[in-house]
């Protein structure tokens, strides 16, 4: 039994190059109008919530104001993202990698116990018995890969106009064309905190180690 | 700053390697059937001729941003414009039986649509307004579209950086019941840099497609030759998707 499914390493690393295309091409795109807004409708300064910076050439994919080079790139790999990801779910579930690897017990929501996994944490010891992750780890994984990365792609699809006509419950799911480009702009920030702080605690806990295994699949 | 500088570099190297991808040939036309499949998977929806949803007028956004030209530069427009724009006339030409030109008063006096919709720029920004004209359904009826006729192209008064405007759509969308000609906006005229005095509503797509100015509807069968054969004027320009639909 390897440590992670072969399955579970192919879609991290199609994931990665989806998750970076998508952002630098997103960044792109938000070039073109650096202004956020709520509800359905929004263009003026004064609807805006918020003021986006222009972001340099290169954050950027391509790597100059191109809108339509960056929305041929968002909207390719948006396809690779979203099969990528139901197709891990369906497999992740089939396998049994959720039920056993990502569930939480009752035990770990105890305060004393998510304490624990905190303290330990800060002191950098990531050893763990029983399960594969611990709480924490369960729970960042967990939120990115149910709730997160389902956000992005149901936020970008309310986007499209032609979607909107044919699923107009999802646009009320966040309240306006222009709230779900606003959701989706957050969430695709939080996702960089969540690679930024990934790739920080791999440093911190064997980097060797952590990538050849994610590569081979390592021993369990 | 060092870190920086190495964050800048990987960068640069990632979007260097995407670029040599978007550039050959093969890169190129996966970028371009990605384009294909989000037409295909609208299609496979089964719903391309949904509705676009409606709006309650207390939802109609207090301006309406206008966008591209605002206030075309040619002197034939400017006298069209100077004299309210009374002889403007609309032709309808191509692969149709019986060519037609028509004055505003005509295109008033057939059968009217009045919708509230959103509008929604390829930018990112959105606005609603209601909008009344007739369908364009009933100017192709009029007409008598031929058999071989598989595209509708607009032609506009207006010129971008030299170009003159155009956009181009297929049957399903020439046919769908919320594509209009529009004349007014919320009950007015249509505003100068909202595309006075005609402009099309193409709801369910991208605000580029909604040629403004308009002066000829032209009936073909091939976006072949027209303009550089891409279906508009941002498509030819800039590589726009012509599919504008996300």
């Amino acid at each position: 039994m390897k440590k992670h499914a072969l399955t579970t390493r192919i879609w991290h690393w199609v994931n990665l190059v989806c998750l970076v295309v998508l952002f630098m091409s997103g960044l792109g795109i938000s070039n073109a109008h650096k202004r956020l807004y709520w509800g359905h409708w929004g263009f003026a300064p004064e609807d805006a919530w918020l003021f986006v910076p222009k972001f340099p050439d290169w954050m950027t994919i391509p790597g100059r104001y191109d809108l339509a080079g960056a929305r041929d790139w968002h909207l390719l790999m948006a396809w690779l993202f979203a099969l990528g990801l139901l197709l891990f779910m369906v497999i992740s579930l089939a396998n049994r990698h959720f039920q056993r690897d990502l569930v939480t017990s009752r035990a770990e929501w105890r305060w004393s116990a998510i304490r624990a996994d905190v303290v330990k944490h800060l002191k950098l010891d990531f050893t763990h018995q029983g399960s594969k992750f611990n709480f924490l780890q369960k729970l960042a994984y967990g939120v990115v890969v149910f709730i997160l990365l389902p956000v992005m792609i149901s936020s970008g699809i309310a986007m499209s106009p032609a979607m909107d006509a044919n699923w107009p419950w999802l646009i009320d799911l966040f309240g306006g064309r222009q709230s779900a480009r606003s959701v989706h702009f957050i969430v695709a920030w939080a996702l960089a905190g969540f690679l930024v702080l990934h790739i920080v605690l791999v440093l911190l806990s064997g980097p060797v180690k952590q990538v050849r295994d994610m590569i081979t699949g390592g021993e369990a | 700053m060092k870190r920086r500088s190495v964050l800048a570099g990987l960068a640069a190297l990632f979007v260097g390697a995407c670029s040599k991808i978007a550039e050959s040939g093969p890169g190129r036309s996966l970028l371009d059937a990605a384009e294909k499949w989000n037409l295909g998977l609208h299609d496979l929806l089964g719903r391309r001729t949904a509705l676009a949803r409606e709006f309650p007028k207390e939802d109609i956004s207090p301006s309406f941003r206008g966008n591209g030209t605002t206030d075309p530069k040619e002197a034939a427009y400017k006298a069209y414009a100077a004299a309210g724009f009374a002889d403007w006339r609309l032709s309808v030409t191509g692969l149709v039986n019986t060519s037609l030109s028509l004055s505003l008063d005509e295109i008033k006096a057939l059968p009217q649509r009045t919708q509230v919709t959103r509008h929604d720029c390829v930018e990112g920004w959105s606005a609603i307004g209601e909008w009344t004209g007739p369908q364009l359904k009933a100017i192709l009826d009029l007409a008598g579209l031929r058999p071989e006729a598989r595209f509708i192209v607009f032609r506009c008064a207006d010129s971008l950086a030299g170009g003159p405007y155009y956009e181009s759509i297929d049957l399903i969308d020439a046919f769908h019941p919320q594509t209009i000609i529009a004349h007014a906006l919320n009950g007015e005229p249509l505003p100068v840099k909202n595309g006075a005095p005609l402009r099309m509503r193409i709801e369910r797509q991208l605000g580029y497609k909604h040629a403004k100015y308009l002066t000829g509807i032209e009936a073909v069968a091939t976006l072949e030759g027209i303009g550089d054969g891409g279906g508009g004027y941002w498509e030819d320009r800039a590589g726009y998707q012509w599919y504008a639909g996300i």
